[in-house]
């Protein structure tokens, strides 16, 4: 477990990550355009897919594929109830606040996924190719429990309507996500081979490039947004990951899932939103304060889950699945 | 040269919210505007920068519509339908256009 953590400590996504956070915090002017950052994460994603479908075409399609799938939709909506009630329970937030972020508990980040991935490639294990649609499922079901929470008793369904379901479930990630995942279950090996130099050699580095904008992301998230957080709300950040990452091995165990197919679920249980979830709270919750959520999510759940909880989460499945 | 009287109103709303407005705008009959983005800022939730951003959910525009004084309150009616509960700035200034036709 030690070694793990410390291979992953000094894994270069990891360092590069750290490197983003120290300039971002030492002021340094470093910093990665917009349009770049973009089409980083626009490679990530169909290089993630990609390779999903790829595996989902190589070893077929088993019955667990539903059962995951729902199993993942049914974490999304659980998971914001329970960090709701925690994050009440351990600071001083109010109710709308809690429940955006809540939200974004529930929900997942993708990029955290492909670190996860990445780490459980480097440790030659295999994961079910699908667990790239069980992220993708898993991205809205939390944006509609963290509304419920804030709208009991009130006219709050008010605040999803067409417009807010076409954004949630057509956003620009999801469909990237699940378009790249079925162009490599359609062409498979064949396709994968044409486009490997492109997809597979490169893809370590440009998620070093990408987490190195994360790091600056993230300490600029730390500096400014420190101030609207209090211990409790920093404790949940750093916890609440532990409780989803609880919830997805109980429930990637009773799916009967590989090593790898555990740990990812861990992994999804764990991570907190910072792309879909936001974009839908500004719009139907804008009393909600982003840096809060912003904040806890990018700068607190999504370093904690980098540095420590990936390899613990790896660990756990390896322990309990005997792989 | 001949000037005409006109309104220059900036709407400065989060990036998110870009096409609700611009839509809001439209069925109000104002079919003249531009939308420039916005590099970075400050303000009641803390500094921002457009740098690295990856949530759909960050950013900010400004929406510039130039229009008759006549037409100024139909405007204003759409856009507050949208801006009333989220973070931006609308300002409404006093200008002069040449072409008068044309707004």
């Amino acid at each position: 477990m030690l070694q793990l953590a410390a291979d992953n400590l000094l894994s270069p996504i990891v360092l590069s990550f750290v490197l983003g956070l120290f300039a971002a915090l030492a002021r340094s002017d470093l910093s990665v355009p917009e349009a770049a950052a973009k089409a980083l994460s626009l490679y990530l994603l169909f290089a993630i897919g990609f390779k999903g479908g790829v595996a989902v075409s190589d070893h077929g399609i088993d019955a667990k594929l539903g059962a995951a799938l729902l199993a993942g939709v049914v974490l999304s909506f659980a998971l914001p109830l329970v960090a709701f009630g925690y994050l009440r329970a351990i600071s001083g937030m109010n109710r709308t606040d809690a429940a955006a972020v809540a939200g974004h508990y529930g929900s997942i980040s993708i990029v955290t996924f492909v670190a996860g991935s990445s780490v459980l490639s480097d440790a030659g294990i295999v994961a079910e190719g699908y667990m790239v649609a069980v992220a993708a499922a898993m991205e809205a079901p939390a944006i509609l429990s963290a509304l419920w929470l804030v709208s009991r008793g009130s006219a709050g369904g008010q605040r999803m309507n067409a417009e807010l379901w076409h954004e949630i479930l057509l956003n620009g990630s999801i469909v990237l996500l699940l378009g790249s995942f079925a162009i490599g279950w359609i062409t498979g090996a064949e396709g994968l081979a044409k486009i490997e130099s492109f997809i597979v050699s490169p893809f370590q580095g440009v998620l070093c490039i990408f987490l190195l904008d994360m790091g600056l992301i993230a300490g600029r998230g730390l500096r400014e947004g420190s101030k609207v957080l209090d211990a409790g709300a920093i404790g949940f950040g750093l916890t609440m990951p532990l409780a989803g990452a609880a919830a997805g091995l109980g429930m990637g165990l009773l799916l009967g899932l590989s090593t790898g197919g555990v740990m990812l679920l861990m992994v999804l249980s764990a991570s907190a939103s910072y792309i879909a979830v936001p974009a839908a709270m500004r719009v139907a919750l804008p009393e909600a304060n982003p840096s809060i959520y912003l904040t806890l999510s990018l700068a607190v759940t999504f370093p904690f889950n980098l540095t420590v909880g990936i390899p613990l989460y790896l660990a756990a499945a390896q322990w309990a699945t005997g792989g | 040269m001949q000037t005409h009287k006109a309104k220059r109103v900036e709407i400065t709303i989060e990036k998110i919210m870009e096409r609700r407005l611009t839509e809001a705008l439209q069925s109000a009959d104002v079919t003249g505007y531009s939308v420039l983005p916005v590099r970075g800022g400050s303000g009641r939730s803390g500094s921002w920068s457009r740098e690295g951003q990856i949530s759909r959910g960050s950013g900010m525009v400004q929406v510039i519509c130039i229009i008759r004084p006549d037409r100024l309150d139909a405007l204003l009616e759409a856009a507050f339908e949208v801006v009333e509960s989220h973070i931006g700035v609308v300002t409404v200034t006093d200008c002069e256009v040449l072409r008068a036709e044309r707004f």
